[in-house]
């Protein structure tokens, strides 16, 4: 059973982006998931934000773990390298990808199964390390490879599919960033993708980490009554606080706000996130603010949703260790071998 | 003081031990000890043997001064540096018949330091360092530096060397040159009015150094590493090996930051764990760049799931195993060569690596250029097995040679103008026959896009549960393996002439074997040697152990598992492998050797 591509059908109509590519050229191979995945919808939004972003397919480098959600990097941007790796380790990976070449575009896709138990020490070193990534953790709550089990985000009194009451509590990614000092920490659901597109956009074009937990059914496994990540659930128990426009950098904002009600955050390309609340009180530059936001929300059961959170000021990996701009996979050799002569003037200190 | 018994060894031909307690500058003095006895141009070999702990337990340094050259350690003490009361029963047990024992003689001598046939000497050097130093700590340090005078006058030390080396090592504060001087002064002068001196053991300049240098070998693969263009490098600390990555970025911090830009072209990733290590360094490598990671045998252990994913989505990377003692925790600061089968066929399933081992830090300088060469040209994990003794001791190495002319070999990669060349890009067709595919790097273009994974694959690279398929890349795997052993580092073989027997070893264990060989040889045992170099085995090791019919197989672990690796990769019947193995921790001597192969003799297991 090999897996076969997608036919590339380009329409002559079809709209085209600024590297004259249609949204086609950001689509991948066939999806293996079970009709209705979340997943699936995680990765339209994805071809979606890169082709607006007009991104050029080679500029991208997909990560991922093992799990459902890891395989879906093989379902989008197919003129992209993709590397499915071992399960819960994918940040490693991406720190050591992101050493030798700083200029591409890092897309992580992983699940809580793969970020929140096996990978649960990556994602907090990926975190502080604050790699230039976007770090898609497409959380569902469930155990779907190996048929049903709990996983570490399942919230307590959470019914398994077999009827089994989750009384372990969970751990929650985006309370988890928050406290590692993320810069970019976001939640959204798969069914939303008017919200997260925007994130999506926003996250890839953040310096630094950003983490966007995407609440993303399982309909094979925990899409029934008594789950709190089914589509039913999360449709009537999502909080958003505030709402999230990406504008990129050689657009205009032609949508007006009202005056003290939005937030514009300029990232370093030029482009702008400007961010509109929903609930006066609420401040996504705020880290501690955010955190008891969610953290009050979480123990009624409701699922914050949106751009939590927003910082800038955290030098990203590459800043902190004072790498050249140019990737360290190109640097010629004769810029790193010090040569016969150095040698002789490195020994002798040994003598 | 006692009467001085006869000689044991003699003029450039003995072994110092010092016995101290860790954490008390000890070090220091050793050091300086040793690199006097270096720039009087007489060989040495120093080995360490230190307490996984950071102050207060029993910690040796041991110093052979050997005018021959040898550079392994013979197995006696002929002067034992007493300094740890904690210790004196072993200390004194372990000197040679004839061999002399320093103590500090600030207190009434110990009835348990007397032995028929070991002069005692005592030197109140507590007294002295109260006497002449104020504050407990600077006592405790003097303590040591005065040692190595009382030895520069009973062993002929140049003090004018010992000066020389001072100044190099307190160049910016010259004031501790003084008072390291004034503690070695008081030493000499107290040995000069008590003992009668020099020694019979004792040094007399040679001219036998010039041309070499002091260092240890995870600082010249380090230095290899630099010289190979590696950028990457990402660790989790363990001894044996951190000291690698420190002189990594020692080196980097000297020779590979910008001088205009101040911009450093290297990354050194300081990971959680080791799992993480090795991620980062497939990461850095899948996306071209030279990568690396030094460690031990735990972090072996816990890289092995990433090494099977290296090895079956052909990714390279150079790992570093400066082996320890296992298993387990085992002894950390202590030597054994226990990794080989560990690293040989690390991960599950059917996995087989390509191993180097070097035998001193010359080697490990070259066989780390190499590492990456065969790592991106085979497409796949390296191992480069070092030991504790080679990588932290400090071995007196000859000048490093490198050819300016020299490039590294990326392997098989498409660049961008290739692919414009070809119809369509597969990651795992093996177009040239010898096993190995055609890579691309991330960022290439479109075309060159593949998907990396460590699920079942066909050759197009895309996911299959085929089970022709899946063989077809199996067995292309396989025929890479063969591919390899016709390009890692060939055996080094030294003919005796005329015998059908010999000693295989490989490693740290040359210097010992090729003095024991030597020794052996003076008796009229005559036995050929071959050293192996790497993994997979190749024609020159088939052939070798063909042409002979008892083989002594020295290694340091318990289990023999180089003599396994030769059963289970070569024709060689297993009858003819008999092993001689040490695995006390400590480096294996030429005594040990000898003593091995005689008991063999005289049990009439060769001809």
């Amino acid at each position: 059973m090999s897996i076969t591509g997608k036919p590339r059908v380009e329409h002559p109509g079809q709209r085209r982006n600024a590297v004259g590519l249609s949204r086609r050229a950001y689509e991948g191979g066939m999806s293996t998931l079970c009709a209705g995945c979340g997943h699936d919808s995680v990765t339209a939004a994805i071809v979606q934000a890169c082709f607006e972003l007009s991104l050029p397919p080679q500029s991208v480098a997909k990560l991922s773990g093992i799990g459902c959600s890891s395989k879906t990097t093989a379902y989008f941007v197919s003129g992209a390298h993709g590397f499915n790796g071992v399960h819960g380790r994918m940040p490693a990976i991406a720190a050591g990808a992101s050493a030798a070449n700083r200029t591409l575009k890092y897309i992580g896709v992983s699940g809580d199964g793969d970020s929140l138990s096996i990978g649960l020490g990556q994602l907090g070193h990926a975190i502080r390390r604050n790699m230039d990534m976007l770090y898609m953790l497409e959380n569902n709550g469930v155990y779907g490879l190996t048929k049903g089990q709990f996983s570490a985000s399942a919230d307590i009194g959470s019914k398994s599919k077999k009827g089994e009451r989750n009384d372990h509590p969970p751990i929650d990614p985006v309370l988890l960033a928050l406290s590692l000092g993320a810069t970019f920490v976001a939640r959204s659901f798969s069914g939303d993708k008017e919200q997260l597109v925007p994130l999506i956009k926003a996250g890839l074009m953040h310096e630094g980490f950003a983490l966007i937990d995407v609440l993303s059914p399982c309909v094979t496994f925990n899409d029934h009554e008594g789950s709190t990540k089914s589509y039913a659930y999360v449709r009537e128990h999502q909080q958003v606080p505030i709402a999230t426009d990406f504008v990129e950098a050689r657009r205009e904002i032609t949508v007006s706000y009202a005056e003290g009600e939005t937030v514009s955050v300029e990232l370093h390309d030029g482009s702008r996130v400007v961010l509109r609340k929903l609930d006066r009180d609420y401040d996504p530059t705020d880290r501690a603010l955010a955190l008891a936001y969610v953290q009050e929300r979480s123990a009624r059961n409701e699922h914050v949703t949106g751009l939590i959170y927003l910082g800038e000021g955290r030098k990203d990996f590459h800043a902190r260790h004072q790498t050249p701009d140019e990737p360290l996979n190109s640097l010629p050799f004769e810029r790193l071998c010090p040569g016969k002569a150095a040698l002789g003037g490195i020994i002798a200190r040994y003598r | 003081m006692p009467e001085l018994n006869p000689s044991p060894s003699g003029v450039n031909d003995f072994v110092i031990k010092f016995a101290n307690v860790n954490g008390t500058g000890s070090a220091s003095a050793n050091s300086l000890i040793m690199k006097s006895i270096f720039r009087m141009g007489v060989p040495v070999v120093g080995k360490n043997f230190f307490p996984s702990n950071i102050q207060g337990l029993p910690t040796w340094y041991e110093i052979r001064v050997t005018g021959e050259g040898w550079i392994a350690r013979s197995g006696r003490v002929d002067l034992m540096v007493a300094m740890n009361a904690e210790t004196y029963a072993r200390d004194i047990a372990e000197v040679s018949p004839g061999g002399y024992l320093l103590f500090d003689s600030s207190w009434p001598r110990p009835a348990l330091l007397t032995r028929a046939d070991v002069t005692v000497l005592g030197v109140p050097l507590s007294q002295l360092c109260s006497e002449h130093f104020e504050g407990a700590r600077a006592r405790i340090l003097m303590k040591n530096i005065m040692y190595a005078g009382v030895l520069a006058a009973l062993l002929g030390l140049d003090l004018e060397v010992m000066r020389g080396l001072l100044g190099e090592s307190y160049a910016k504060k010259p004031a501790l040159v003084e008072a390291n001087m004034k503690a070695i002064g008081i030493g000499y002068d107290y040995a000069q009015a008590h003992v009668s001196c020099p020694l019979p053991v004792r040094v007399e300049r040679l001219d036998r150094t010039r041309g070499h240098f002091m260092m240890d070998g995870n600082t010249a693969a380090a230095l290899g590493c630099v010289y190979a263009g590696a950028t990457v490098g990402a660790w989790y600390p363990i001894t044996p090996s951190t000291s690698l990555m420190d002189a990594f970025r020692a080196f980097c911090s000297k020779l590979r930051v910008d001088p205009e830009t101040g911009r450093h072209n290297y990354l050194v990733i300081q990971a959680e764990d080791e799992l993480a290590a090795i991620g980062a360094v497939i990461g850095a490598s899948w996306n071209g760049a030279r990568a690396f990671t030094p460690t031990s045998g735990p972090g072996i252990s816990l890289m092995n799931e990433f090494i099977g994913l290296a090895y079956y989505a052909e990714i390279p990377a150079v790992l570093f195993d400066v082996q320890r003692v296992g298993p387990s925790t085992g002894m950390p600061t202590r030597t054994q060569q226990c990794d080989l089968l560990s690293c040989a066929y690390a991960s599950h399933g059917d996995t087989r690596h390509v191993l180097l081992f070097p035998a001193d830090p010359e080697e490990c300088f070259h066989m780390a250029v190499q590492a990456f060469d065969l790592a991106e040209r085979l497409q796949t994990p390296v191992f480069v097995l070092l030991d504790l003794d080679i990588g932290m001791n400090d071995w007196m190495v000859p000048d490093l040679e490198w050819d300016d002319a020299w490039r590294p070999d990326r392997g098989k990669v498409l660049s961008a103008d290739m692919l414009q060349k070809i119809e369509r890009f597969h990651r795992y067709v093996d177009v040239d026959g010898d096993g190995i595919a055609w890579r691309t790097i991330p960022g290439v273009g479109e075309k060159g896009a593949y998907f990396t994974r460590g699920s079942g694959h066909n050759q197009f690279g895309a996911y299959t549960e085929d089970s022709a398929e899946y063989q077809q890349v199996m067995e292309r795997l396989s025929r890479k393996f063969r591919t390899a052993a016709g390009l890692v580092p060939k055996p080094v073989i030294a003919d005796a002439g005329g015998t059908r027997n010999a000693i295989v070893s490989l490693g740290s264990c040359d210097g010992a074997v090729r003095e024991a060989l030597s020794l052996l040889a003076r008796t009229g045992v005559r036995l050929d040697y071959m050293r192996v170099r790497g993994f997979p085995f190749g024609d020159e090791v088939e052939a070798f152990l063909a042409a002979h019919d008892t083989i002594f197989v020295v290694e340091q672990n318990r289990d023999a598992q180089l003599r396994s690796l030769l059963t289970l990769e070569t024709a060689v019947e297993k009858r003819k492998l008999r092993p001689i193995l040490h695995y006390s921790g400590f480096p294996v001597s030429s005594d040990f050797i000898v003593a091995g192969v005689n008991a063999a003799l005289a049990r009439g297991e060769a001809a």
